[in-house]
């Protein structure tokens, strides 16, 4: 017997020490899967340029991440959504919001015998998903689109069924321009839908607005372009209408940058600027601002710092949006402050 | 199991531990201590399943109380929450596809067991076991990318045309709705009631149908009135195994539904399941009360399939001591 545990006890030091030697700085993070593509692109050369760390991400969704960062499984998370004051309260660290991309929500819609691009106007949108637009030659609709020969049929409206960061930036541009909008349904990842069909994700969405006549409905700009999916024009708080583009996206974030508050924790839809898409928002990593292991500190840091410059490059050929350079300088700062 | 256990310790009585060892060298004690270790196992699975689902769903529970079965508004925002058009919604869209599936499922099931040549029994029987290994998702893109277009253009306004006088083809005809998910739902428990109902009915005796045979029966009486009943046992069975896939199928359904909470005599009309909206708003229910709602729901589910499983146990006896007493006049 006594052999028996001296050999295993050999076996599990030996082992233990192999592991040890070869083991990188391993980081576990969790949540959105809108970013899910550059986060992935990021981690994997952060980890080529730096072979002693190695960060794992999990894409189970805004709210399971948040809910994984509090509860303290994993060393960060990543939303869609700032997280609310009660959520921050209820972490078991205090938490900082790092944004790393935008990401712009566009509307898109399937109307037989309409080709041109179509503008919408704040109210038509609202209206339409309201349920107090239902015919897409209504006055609010057509009142924008001079020139187009828009039918006299019911709008099939298509939303988001799965609860997602696409739905808030949607309704949060929503409640900020519409005042019936906020206090019938608000905004949120999964709200109260008025009206309209539910597919579930991107694709869904799309598949119902394709496959559905007069049907409209609400993608990501990245799955829009990639895709070839035919999206309308918005007007946006200056009164032009803006075709959503990457450009557009940033100057929505530079307008909100002068005003950007410290914890980052910031909506950029519906913002001034003559050129800015009015749709839009950051997504943002979780990190805790106290990191007891200091090596887990410095790589995080580390990969921060790397994200906010080098990285950045990585951000357009995915179809990301990249960060304006007045909030990268102040996300530098914050990064300093993580102890 | 009761029974059998004591058949087995009969001499333990008398027997001591030599006795009990000597069994145990014998193996069958060692067999019996594994087989219901194995058995236990299923048990403590589902209780601990329900505990887990009672004890995370508390907040709901306790500030929803029996409302939230007779309630329609999911606001996830304004925190209210009512389980009424997921339970409706299951419940339709399972019903509906039994409905299409138990008759098409039957009648293929003793073609296949009773008329049908071997060798084409054999190369259908393959095709069948095929379908139930098919993906969900897939039925589900193919319930989206062809049956909803045909159900648009040509099913629902045929239906509304003929049968519009009913309340439930009445309404506007998007194509997904609760008429979709049942046909999808159809589809995919089809293969489970023909596989099974067709090994039940090929293990009838062959005695019962030359019996029926030689009293001069014709071959389609033999089987109608002899060897389905003989096999309506197993037929029952195969129906509550794809009445529990129906309730529980998650992706083909929410793809094909509409997910719009709402009840809704049409069955064009969109609606939502239970197991479809936990899957889509799990992940991002940020809200304690929201996730509650959902894990509630689905001990909502738990309870139905269970309430529905036991009144099928009780139809099975009944018809089964009718059936004997029959037998025995």
């Amino acid at each position: 017997m006594k052999k028996i545990n001296g050999l295993l006890l050999y076996l599990c030091l030996a082992l233990g020490v192999c592991t040890r030697a070869q083991d990188p700085m391993l980081v576990n993070g969790a949540g959105a899967t809108f970013p899910l593509p550059v986060y992935s692109k990021w981690f994997d050369e952060y980890h080529k340029a730096h072979p002693g760390v190695q960060i794992n991400y999990q894409s189970v969704g805004s709210g399971a991440g948040i809910r994984q960062l509090q509860s303290g499984t994993v060393d960060f998370g990543a939303s869609d959504m700032p997280m609310t004051d009660e959520q921050l309260g209820q972490a078991k660290v205090p938490v900082q919001h790092f944004p790393t991309v935008l990401g712009a929500v566009v509307p898109t819609y399937n109307i037989p015998g309409v080709s041109a691009e179509l503008n919408f106007t704040p109210d038509a949108l609202a209206g339409i998903y309201l349920g107090t637009i239902t015919k897409w030659n209504d006055p609010a609709i057509a009142g924008a689109n001079s020139g187009v020969n828009l039918p006299s049929s019911d709008i099939v409206v298509a939303h988001r069924s799965d609860g997602s960061g696409t739905t808030f930036i949607w309704t949060d541009y929503l409640s900020k321009v519409n005042a019936d909008w906020k206090s019938k349904v608000g905004r949120g990842a999964s709200v109260n839908w008025p009206v309209g069909l539910g597919g579930k994700g991107n694709e869904g969405v799309s598949g119902l607005v394709k496959e559905t006549p007069n049907a409209v409905g609400y993608v990501e700009l990245i799955y829009a372009i990639q895709n070839n999916m035919p999206y309308g024009r918005v007007r946006n708080a200056a009164g032009s209408f803006m075709k959503a583009d990457l450009n557009g996206v940033t100057a929505a974030a530079a307008a909100a940058a002068k005003n950007m508050p410290d914890d980052f924790r910031v909506s950029i839809t519906n913002p001034e600027g003559k050129t800015a898409y009015p749709i839009s928002s950051f997504t943002w990593l979780l990190i805790p601002t106290k990191i007891s292991d200091p090596v887990k500190r410095d790589t995080l840091k580390g990969f921060l710092k790397w994200m906010m410059t080098d990285g950045q490059k990585f951000t357009e050929p995915l179809s990301y949006a990249k960060l304006p350079k007045e909030v990268v300088e102040k996300e530098m700062k914050a990064i300093a402050k993580i102890q | 199991m009761a029974a059998s256990s004591h058949v087995v310790r009969a001499p333990g009585p008398i027997a001591g531990p030599r006795a009990f060892l000597r069994r145990l060298r014998s193996g069958d004690e060692i067999a019996h201590l594994i087989t219901l270790c194995f058995a236990a196992s299923v048990v403590l699975v589902t209780s601990l399943l329900v505990y887990e689902l009672w004890v995370d769903s508390a907040l709901a529970r306790h500030k929803f109380g029996w409302h939230f079965f007779f309630t329609s508004v999911w606001d996830p925002i304004a925190e209210q929450f009512g389980a009424l058009p997921f339970i409706y919604g299951t419940l339709v869209t399972s019903a509906l596809g039994l409905l299409i599936a138990v008759p098409l499922g039957l009648g293929a099931a003793i073609f296949l067991s009773e008329l049908a040549p071997p060798r084409i029994s054999d190369g259908l029987t393959f095709f069948i076991d095929l379908l139930a290994a098919v993906p969900s998702v897939i039925y589900g893109l193919i319930g989206v990318f062809i049956l909803v277009p045909i159900l648009r253009n040509f099913g629902e306004p045929s239906l509304k045309a003929t049968l519009g006088f009913l309340p439930l083809f009445q309404g506007p005809m998007y194509g997904v709705g609760f008429l979709a998910a049942g046909i999808v739902l159809a589809v995919m428990v089809l293969p489970f009631i023909i596989s099974v109902s067709r090994e039940v009915l090929l293990s009838v005796p062959r005695e019962q149908r030359e019996a029926a045979l030689a009293l001069g029966a014709t071959r389609w009486e033999a089987t109608w009135k002899v060897v389905v009943p003989f096999a309506r046992t197993g037929i029952f069975g195969s129906i509550f195994l794809a009445l529990a896939r129906a309730l529980g199928e998650t992706m083909a359904v929410t793809m094909v539904i509409g997910n719009n909470p709402q009840v809704s005599a049409s069955l064009f009309a969109p609606g939502y399941s239970i197991a479809a909206v936990v899957a889509n708003e799990f992940t991002e229910a940020t809200g304690d009360l929201h996730l509650q709602a959902l894990i509630e729901l689905g001990l909502v589910l738990f309870l139905i399939t269970f309430l529905l499983n036991g009144l099928a146990r009780l139809l099975i006896l009944t018809t089964s001591r009718r059936g004997s007493a029959v037998e025995v006049a």
